[in-house]
């Protein structure tokens, strides 16, 4: 890998952060009475509170200096003030990260471990009965609402057998390994059917493609038997266009399963969106926009980085 | 050796649409779909006129909490006394409607980026691919969420707002068809012929461009469905008493240990059809882009 890569890439995101916050600042402007109107009927907001926020932020100044400000204070940390509980927001989103990485990270593990061999197996007994009933699954994973998945979950499991919490990441008093395991079991699951769905089909896709070429039936000339061929030889570009699909999938888990963590009160970076568009909490929302916004455009060169590591061509290229 | 006798000629040529026709039927999963969401549209179109109830009626026999399934109320009534099914009809009428009339909205601004970019190329190109970059950048359901707490939509800006946040997988594919496609000698030929910008987009490009459209177009309908369904469960979408699958569920979540029967139909409408339209995007990608 060469640094240069890297590098071209990385300044190649810049104009792209850009865009970003262009837009996310012009959503501010358009909000019906512009960003300081959520403070305008708060009794706690005195009229002079209120001017020094105009001034803190350059709200009198014109409008693309206002941008540029707003950029500096976003690139330098300072994201505003929560306005439901009146502390940083960026400080705020961290304290939400961990259990989202929690649920997140764990439901694209077993996604992976599920998608991978799941995928390969289809493709190399295309057209079989198995393959045939898992690709007409995956359609119904790909389309199984979330937020109605969540609720049968919920209904079978903590309504009729009781034996799943329905909500909540750790009962009150509790805490062990088991009552945590317990917790995220529902909502790994929901969060999971989708994305293996998704994943194994790519996964399948790139499979059928790749063993059709020329590289490996010379490998099975040489006396390779089938699954030495598929996982030694296929396997690592059958992966190259799942990639970037599966980093993305990642983040937006990360940035925020707003349906899924809603649903089950999971204390993390979703529903602290939902809790914010509840409160209207523009800053916050802006801030969660733009952590999200961000983490899209690094993976997408996480992902590019992983197929240069994957393919040489494209690392020389 | 294969012998290549007469009889592998090329058959009779046959007009390509029909030949896609013929494809799309052999497609048994997208066939079962196109059938269920015809079945569907009729349903949700004329079964109001039929039902006894409307959509905001209610029956004060029923009150207070929900009523279970009676040859009253098949589907039983909700906790004011509303006949579920009657509001799932109606929700489906709303639901489909925004499901298509976003995918409609999404695939115009879609194709239209896409075929500027793809066949003007240069400056123009890349700014709207920049543009695409970054809408592609934006988380869309907090941006639907965001959007939507700020403008309180009605259905109509809803559609607008989905239809205006997905479009841009069909703009990146369309212009990789223009791209592709203004190179061709038919395109050279008309441009030497005299044919301008416009005429060779639409006339002579845009046909032959179809087939990706189709299939991106039959694909939005089930994105615009299922952000519609999910902003409403949410509570961000169209509110009540307007029914649509989404709200309808959001309302009976809170019921969900008694009245699991409000609970199941909405979401299973939601599944089977965008399911169906899943299927018949497959069936037409089957059929209007064979590989060989």
């Amino acid at each position: 890998m060469s640094l240069t890569f890297l590098i071209k890439r990385l300044a190649g995101a810049i104009p792209l952060l850009l865009g970003i916050s262009l837009i996310l600042f012009a959503i501010i402007h358009l909000a019906p009475g512009g960003p300081t109107d959520v403070y305008a009927d708060n009794p706690s907001v005195s009229p002079e509170a209120l001017q020094q926020i105009i001034t803190r932020f350059g709200l009198d100044k014109p409008v693309p200096e206002q941008y540029l400000l707003w950029l500096k204070a976003m690139v330098t940390g300072d994201w505003g003030l929560s306005i439901r509980t009146g502390r940083g927001v960026l400080g705020e989103i961290l304290a939400r990260l961990g259990p989202t990485l929690q649920l997140g990270g764990m439901a694209m593990g077993i996604s992976l471990i599920v998608a991978l061999p799941l995928g390969t197996y289809c493709a190399a007994r295309r057209g079989s009965r198995l393959d045939t009933a898992l690709t007409f699954l995956s359609f119904a994973g790909i389309s199984l609402p979330v937020f109605w998945s969540a609720l049968l979950l919920q209904l079978v499991f903590s309504v009729w057998l009781g034996i799943l919490p329905s909500a909540g990441m750790k009962s009150i008093g509790d805490g062990s390994l088991i009552d945590r395991l317990q917790h995220l079991a529902m909502p790994v699951t929901v969060l999971s059917l989708a994305t293996i769905a998704s994943w194994s089909r790519y996964i399948r896709s790139g499979m059928v493609d790749v063993l059709a070429q020329d590289y490996i039936r010379t490998a099975y000339a040489k006396g390779r038997r089938e699954w030495g061929v598929v996982i030694a030889h296929a396997l690592r570009n059958a992966m190259i266009p799942a990639v970037t699909v599966i980093a993305i999938d990642f983040v937006t888990i990360i940035s925020g399963a707003v349906i899924t963590e809603t649903v089950f009160a999971w204390p993390g970076i979703g529903r602290l969106f939902v809790e914010s568009m509840n409160g209207r909490d523009y800053p916050m929302l802006m801030g969660l926009m733009m952590m999200g916004s961000f983490g899209v455009v690094m993976a997408n060169i996480i992902a590019d980085i992983i197929y240069a590591a994957l393919d040489p061509r494209i690392r020389h290229g | 050796m294969v012998d290549i006798s007469p009889s592998l000629a090329p058959p009779r040529a046959r007009r390509p649409l029909g030949q896609a026709v013929a494809r799309f039927r052999r497609h048994r999963m997208a066939m079962g779909g196109l059938v269920f969401l015809v079945a569907m549209g009729l349903i949700v179109v004329f079964a109001p006129f039929f039902l006894p109830y409307t959509y905001d009626g209610q029956d004060f026999n029923f009150i207070g909490s929900p009523g279970a399934m009676s040859a009253q109320h098949w589907l039983g009534t909700d906790e004011l006394g509303r006949d579920a099914l009657t509001r799932l009809v109606y929700g489906g009428r709303v639901s489909l409607g925004v499901g298509l009339l976003g995918a409609v909205i999404s695939t115009v601004l879609g194709t239209a980026i896409g075929a500027v970019s793809g066949f003007y190329r240069g400056l123009v190109d890349i700014v709207l691919m920049r543009f695409t970059d970054v809408m592609l950048s934006i988380p869309t359901l907090p941006l639907v969420l965001l959007l939507s707490t700020f403008f309180r939509p009605s259905p109509v800006l809803l559609i607008g707002i989905v239809g205006g946040l997905i479009w841009m997988g069909t703009a990146r594919l369309v212009r990789a068809q223009f791209l592709a496609l203004r190179e061709r000698e038919y395109v050279e030929a008309a441009r030497a012929l005299g044919a301008g910008g416009a005429r060779l987009m639409f006339r002579h490009i845009l046909p032959n461009a179809v087939g990706p459209i189709s299939v991106a177009a039959t694909l939005a309908v089930g994105t615009s469905i299922m952000m519609e369904s999910g902003l409403s469960f949410l509570g961000f979408g169209i509110l009540p008493p307007v029914p649509t699958w989404g709200n309808l569920l959001n309302a009976a979540s809170a019921w969900l240990g008694i009245a699991p029967w409000l609970a199941i139909p909405p979401g299973l409408c939601i599944f089977c059809t965008v399911l169906a339209v899943n299927f018949v995007g497959e069936g037409l990608r089957d059929a209007l882009e064979p590989r060989l």
